[in-house]
C-alpha cells in the first residue's frame, strides 16, 4: 500500500462513527519500489490529499525531514520538495501493519501490501 | 515512456494468472488478455485517459486491467475488490512483475461510497463489472453507479449489448454522457461446470460515460 493510497482511507462507515479519518498507521514491514518521477502528476494528486496526513505518514516512516510541516504554494514550484513527495507517496510501500480508527480503535489490518477495509454486518 | 504498442501489451497481458477457484456468486471470470489489451490500448491512444492518470479498477479481480493500466502509463492505479482469494492473485500477479504503481485495497466499494474519499477523486474509472445475470441482477448497474461517483472525468465499462437502453436511461439520470465506443462478441470459457457448451459467445459493448456533468 503506497502512502498515496493511504491519505484517502477512513473509517467513517462504522456506525457513530463520525470522521474516522485520518487513520492511525502503523507499519511493520516497509519496502521501497521505484516509479518513474512525475512532477506533474504529483502536483495535480496534491490537492486531492491531507496535508496534514501526508506529514503524518512522513512522520510514521521516518521522512518527515524531507516534507515541510504546512502546505504551501512554494511547494509545487519545487522541484527538490516534488521528488521528494513522489518518493514517499509513490515509492514507499507498505507490506505489513494496520490501520486504526481514530474513534473506535477498530484495527483494520494490512498484509502483504493489502488494506482490508471490509467491515462486518454488525458494525455498519 | 514511449508507449507500448498493443501486440506487447497483448504478450504482457498473457503472462496474467488467472482465477484458480471462480466464485459463481462473484460472476467471476478474468477479462481476456486480448480484451483488455484492445480496451486499454484504446482508451489511452484514442481519449488519452490513462497515461499520467490516476486510475481507478472497480472489482479488479486478478488485476488484468489494472495491470495494463500501469503498462500504458497510469502514475497510480488501485484496484477495489471484495474477494480475498482473488486479492491473493493480484498481488502475486503484480509483485512477480514487478508493476511499482499499483494498489489493491479490499473492500465492499457499493456501500457507503458517499463516506468515501476517493470520491470525484480519480481522473479514470475502468471495469468489467459483473454482468448482473445469474442471482446478481442489476451489479452491473451498482458497479456502473459507483465508477460515475468516484471519477471525475471518464468511465469505461463492458456491459452486455442487451442492457444498452437501460444504460442510457439510468445515465440520464445521473447527468452524465454515455456513448459505446466498441462492441465485441466476448468468449466466456466454460468457466463454471453448469456451462453445458463448451463456450458462450456474447454480444459486449465498451462504454465511455463522460461524469464531467455528473449529478451524482
Amino acid at each position: 500500500m503506497k502512502l498515496s493510497t493511504y491519505n484517502f482511507l477512513t473509517s467513517k462507515s462504522i456506525r457513530g462513527v463520525k470522521v474516522g479519518y485520518p487513520l492511525k498507521l502503523v507499519v511493520s514491514k516497509q519496502d521501497e519500489v521505484e516509479a518513474e518521477f512525475n512532477p506533474t502528476f504529483i502536483e495535480r494528486l496534491l490537492p486531492k490529499l491531507e496535508w496534514s496526513t501526508v506529514y503524518l505518514s512522513a512522520e510514521v516512516v521516518g521522512l518527515q525531514e524531507d516534507i515541510p510541516k504546512e502546505f504551501s504554494d512554494d511547494i509545487v514550484s519545487n522541484q527538490d520538495v516534488l521528488q521528494k513527495l513522489h518518493h514517499l507517496l509513490l515509492e514507499v510501500d507498505i507490506l505489513e501493519g494496520q490501520l486504526e480508527c481514530p474513534e473506535t480503535g477498530r484495527v483494520f489490518p494490512i498484509k502483504d501490501g493489502i488494506p482490508n477495509m471490509l467491515l462486518n454486518e454488525d458494525e455498519v | 515512456m514511449a508507449r507500448m504498442k498493443l501486440r506487447k501489451l497483448e504478450e504482457y497481458l498473457q503472462g496474467v494468472e488467472g482465477f484458480e477457484y471462480p466464485k459463481i456468486e462473484y460472476e467471476q471470470y478474468v477479462t481476456p488478455s486480448h480484451i483488455a489489451s484492445c480496451m486499454v490500448y484504446e482508451i489511452q491512444t484514442k481519449f488519452d485517459d490513462i497515461e499520467n492518470k490516476m486510475v481507478c479498477d472497480l472489482g479488479s479481480g486478478c488485476g488484468m486491467l489494472s495491470i495494463a493500466s500501469f503498462l500504458l502509463g497510469a502514475n497510480l492505479t488501485i484496484g477495489f475488490e471484495l474477494d480475498i482469494d482473488a486479492i491473493d492473485i493480484f498481488r502475486r500477479n503484480v509483485t512477480e512483475m514487478e508493476l511499482p504503481s499499483v494498489d489493491c485495497i479490499q473492500c465492499d466499494v457499493l456501500k457507503d461510497i458517499e463516506n468515501s474519499r476517493f470520491v470525484n477523486n480519480f481522473d479514470t474509472v475502468i471495469l468489467n463489472p459483473p454482468f448482473g445475470t445469474k442471482n446478481n441482477t442489476g451489479m452491473d448497474i451498482r458497479f456502473l453507479e459507483a465508477a460515475v461517483q468516484l471519477s471525475n472525468n471518464s468511465v469505461y465499462s463492458l456491459h452486455k449489448t442487451s442492457t444498452r437502453d437501460f444504460i442510457r436511461r439510468r445515465a440520464s439520470e445521473w447527468g452524465v454522457k454515455p456513448e459505446v465506443v466498441a462492441k465485441l462478441r466476448y468468449n466466456l470459457e466454460s468457466s463454471y461446470k453448469f456451462h453445458k457448451q463448451k463456450s458462450v459467445d456474447i454480444e459486449v459493448d465498451v462504454w465511455k460515460v463522460d461524469v464531467s456533468d455528473k449529478e451524482i
